[in-house]
């Protein structure tokens, strides 16, 4: 045993465990995306394409100008929200589902605010709107948090049917309710609650729906590092996550644990309706997400449930998913969700054969 | 300091299984590192060492679970490839495991046949000359097992009985026992020691894995004592001492009494009046519990475990809510609080089960030691997380605990047992609480970390602070306690004074005879 040097060095040892821990957390995703992006060129090779000039006019189209960044960007922006969302619930131990389900809540009540409240300031109206998605998705989170904490019954039953519920709603409000003549989405919200697009300040992003609300996603990002790493109730979430058991015998409670990561988790899918809404559309249209939710889990394993991960993971998937668009002259679109299914099917296998890999190389470290 | 090989006994009459130059190495770990082992034909040979000494890997190579690196077994002179526990039982060895390996909706006889079942006309089970066979191996060894009852109705005790005909069935003329004192009484153990002895009268060659010294003292011919993956001794059991094992296993001098002064008893800090409270499957495990501590005490619980001791624990910490009866802390009824009101009255608490309840291993080591009280000043303010004193009531408690490797930023599941074990306890008791639960302080932990927390459960006791100890360990409870309340079925059967009663007293009160 060599624990004297440990005892003499006590910073190399836990640098040495955050390179490792590190490695680790990058080692899954990237094999990952290498995985994918080769089994993708067999396909490309059995279409009888060139993998190299498809993949090359893929990373051109994408990260090669300023548009097809805008467009990157553009489709990145919900994911961040969504994954940010999953990996918070993840992180506690829950798996939400329902964070499609929350994004339809959330962005209606975006709309409805901004277009109900149209004669407040937009200094006033902003926050307001803002406030308004967090607290719709919120609520589609408290219910199943509430219902597990209080009756044990399972957050994924539940998520998924409150999804069901959420778009039947909606899709009833936009229809009946409040919607416009011969369309399926709501009347605009106020010019003073739109949130400009990059494209008004850097001309570079011209024709691209990127807009402000991509800082809001960063930002909320950052927000949810501090959380759950630098503040108490981050910690009590994450003891919840690892082990409820000992959690609870640290005095920490269970229920209301569940109950604040579900609503929070929704908190964070309702903001979608700040990008959607607020940011592209400046309506509610029914049926938008088409699966931002779904995709949500996805960037979040990818991510390893950590913002900074999240954040690369839904710039990858949003990258991807334009540059279907993009390739799609030369060969079906399709060929992306086959990338994207390799990606995330390679990370769960991986993240339990390179989890034990990691293992033995931690207690290898410990000799 | 010792010689690496302290040989000074005879070699035994004739060896049965003689392991040479046994390595064996776990990513860099060297579990076994050059080891011999001799084991004469009709000894009683105890392997003793503390936990990772490498015993247990060591017997799983006899018993073909391991593949040796290097070196080679004879059995019986002759050299053995002993590839999988089929090889093993073969050539005659059986193995019974810590964890017994039955099936308890099945009956004695069809665990006991279960991978050797003999056959009528190489098709149908012969189960008469099963029974016939099991009854005979029963009388002859004295071990009383009832073919037809169904295994999950038996004592722990008889339960193990049934894993030994199971090996004697299939031929075993070596048994290995890996500590299987663990789980029993007092009685229970005499029983056993009975049966091993039997064995050995009729020509069976057994290894006793243990590091309980005194039974090594009492039942074993030769003792064998590993430390650190070698031997470091062999020595005939009549020519040694516990003391001089102990200091073997250790490599140092160890005191196995603990010193301990009269208690100077104050006020009552806890109070349990008629306690009863359901278990995890919503059957009444406790079942009308009354019982005091004293401030500057140490209330032992004596009791064969799963007779309530968890349960008592978890209705004390709020964990568990008693279905009736009021719980007292300092005269305060905390029967209803929540585990963190209780935590902030003063309760600390070290549970028995470390991992699942004690410790959140993918946590830091720096985390681990504020979970409880990561609540409040100085760790926590009404928001954030306070990183610097995190860090400094770590490195403080790492080093006034000495657990390694001191690193905070470590999770605490890469620690050996035995330092997360001090982890938790180094976490309870620097919070100086009013009132220590303890429940099996030391289970799993080695020799030099036992001395280590029962001195500092002592001097807690010492500076005042009430201390309710759980152990399935009776020579613990004795050693440590003022008084001791046994545990039989849901109630306190009786508290008595641990200075003036045994282990024979004890162990009556713990199956309902007394």
């Amino acid at each position: 045993m060599n624990t004297d040097s440990a005892h003499r060095h006590p910073g190399q040892r836990g640098r040495a465990h955050l390179a490792q821990k590190l490695i680790g957390a990058i080692a899954v995703p990237v094999i990952a995306i290498a995985a994918a992006l080769l089994a993708g060129a067999v396909f490309i090779a059995a279409i009888g394409q060139s993998p190299a000039v498809v993949y090359g006019i893929l990373l051109r189209g994408t990260f090669g100008n300023f548009y097809g960044l805008g467009q990157v960007l553009f489709k990145a922006t919900p994911l961040i929200f969504t994954g940010l969302s999953v990996a918070l619930a993840f992180k506690a131990g829950l798996f939400n589902i329902g964070a499609e389900g929350q994004l339809y809540i959330g962005a209606f009540a975006v709309a409805w605010v901004g277009f109900t409240f149209s004669s407040l300031p937009g200094f006033v109206l902003v926050p307001l709107c803002i406030l308004a998605g967090a607290l719709g998705g919120a609520l589609w989170g408290v219910i199943p948090g509430y219902l597990k904490a209080r009756f044990g019954t399972h957050e994924v039953i539940n998520t998924i049917m409150l999804n069901f519920i959420a778009m039947a709603l909606t899709g009833y409000l936009v229809t009946y309710v409040y919607f416009v003549p011969e369309t399926v989405h709501t009347q605009r919200i106020a010019a003073q609650a739109q949130i400009p697009r990059l494209e008004e300040f850097w001309p570079v992003f011209r024709g691209s729906p990127v807009n402000f609300s991509l800082f809001l996603a960063l930002g909320i990002a950052v927000v949810v590092y501090l959380f759950l790493w630098k503040t108490k109730f981050g910690f009590e979430l994450r003891a919840l996550g690892l082990n409820p058991w000992a959690a609870e015998y640290g005095g920490i409670s269970v229920r209301s644990g569940v109950i604040t990561a579900m609503t929070l988790s929704g908190a964070l899918a309702g903001l979608v309706g700040v990008d959607s809404v607020m940011g592209y559309k400046h309506y509610y249209e029914a049926g938008f997400s088409s699966g931002t939710g779904f995709m949500g889990i996805a960037v979040a394993l990818l991510g390893r449930n950590h913002p900074l991960g999240v954040v690369l993971a839904a710039l990858l998937f949003g990258a991807l998913s334009y540059g279907g668009l993009v390739i799609n002259a030369i060969v079906p679109k399709e060929l992306v969700d086959i990338l994207q299914a390799i990606v995330i099917l390679v990370v769960i296998a991986g993240t339990n054969v390179f989890g034990k890999l990691a293992l033995s190389l931690k207690k290898r470290s410990l000799v | 300091m010792f010689p690496p090989h302290d040989i000074r006994s005879a070699s035994p009459s004739i060896p049965f299984v003689r392991m040479e130059g046994i390595s064996k190495r776990f990513a860099l770990v060297k579990a076994n590192d050059c080891v011999n082992l001799d084991v004469g034909g009709g000894e009683i040979h105890a392997l003793v060492g503390e936990n990772g000494a490498g015993k247990s890997t060591l017997m799983r190579i006899l018993y073909g679970m391991y593949r040796a690196d290097s070196g080679r077994i004879l059995v019986r002179e002759k050299p053995a490839e002993i590839r999988s526990p089929a090889n093993a039982i073969a050539l005659g060895i059986g193995m019974v495991h810590q964890h017994f390996m039955l099936i308890p909706p099945l009956s004695v006889i069809e665990n006991v046949i279960l991978g050797s079942e003999p056959l009528k006309a190489g098709l149908v089970l012969d189960m008469r000359s099963a029974r016939e066979k099991i009854t005979e191996l029963s009388q002859r060894f004295g071990l009383a097992v009832e073919p037809d009852t169904l295994v999950e109705k038996l004592s722990v005790g008889a339960q193990q009985r049934v894993e030994i005909v199971k090996i004697l069935f299939r031929g075993a003329e070596l048994l290995i026992l890996d500590e299987p004192t663990a789980v029993l009484t007092p009685q229970e153990t005499e029983a056993l020691f009975t049966v091993l002895r039997k064995l050995k009268g009729q020509g069976k060659t057994i290894i006793f894995i243990t590091h309980k010294l005194g039974e090594v003292m009492e039942v074993s011919d030769r003792v064998t004592v590993m430390r650190h993956g070698r031997v470091v001794g062999v020595v005939n059991t009549s020519d040694t001492s516990r003391e001089e094992l102990a200091t073997l296993m250790v490599g140092r001098k160890v005191l196995l009494e603990v010193e301990k002064g009269p208690a100077a008893r104050r006020n009552t800090v806890l109070e349990l009046k008629d306690v009863h409270a359901l278990g995890a499957s919503k059957v009444p495990r406790l079942k009308g519990v009354s019982l005091s501590v004293f401030a500057g005490e140490i209330l032992g619980i004596a009791g064969v475990e799963g007779n309530g001791q968890t349960e008592l624990e978890e209705v004390i910490t709020g964990l568990r809510k008693p279905s009736s009866g009021t719980i007292e802390l300092l005269e305060n009824d905390i029967t209803t609080l929540s585990p963190r009101e209780i935590l902030k009255l003063g309760v600390s608490h070290i549970p028995e089960d470390r991992l699942k309840r004690g410790l959140i291993s993918g946590f830091t080591v720096g985390e681990n030691l504020i979970l409880g009280s990561h609540f409040g000043s100085p760790y926590a303010g009404r928001v954030w997380l306070e990183g610097g004193s995190i860090l400094k009531n770590a490195w403080s408690v790492l080093q006034r605990f000495d657990i390694r490797p001191q690193a905070p930023e470590l999770p605490a599941g890469s620690l050996s047992g035995g330092n997360q074990q001090k982890l938790i306890v180094a976490r309870e008791l620097s919070r100086n609480p009013v009132l220590l639960v303890a429940a099996q302080p030391t289970r799993g932990v080695d020799i030099g970390a036992i001395e280590f927390i029962h001195r500092n459960l002592i001097a807690q006791r010492d500076r005042g602070c009430a201390i309710l100890l759980v152990s399935a360990d009776l020579s613990e409870i004795l050693s440590l306690s003022d008084r001791i309340a046994v545990m039989y079925d849901g109630r306190i059967a009786g508290t008595v004074d641990a200075a003036h009663t045994n282990e024979k007293e004890l162990g009556m009160m713990m199956t309902g005879v007394l």
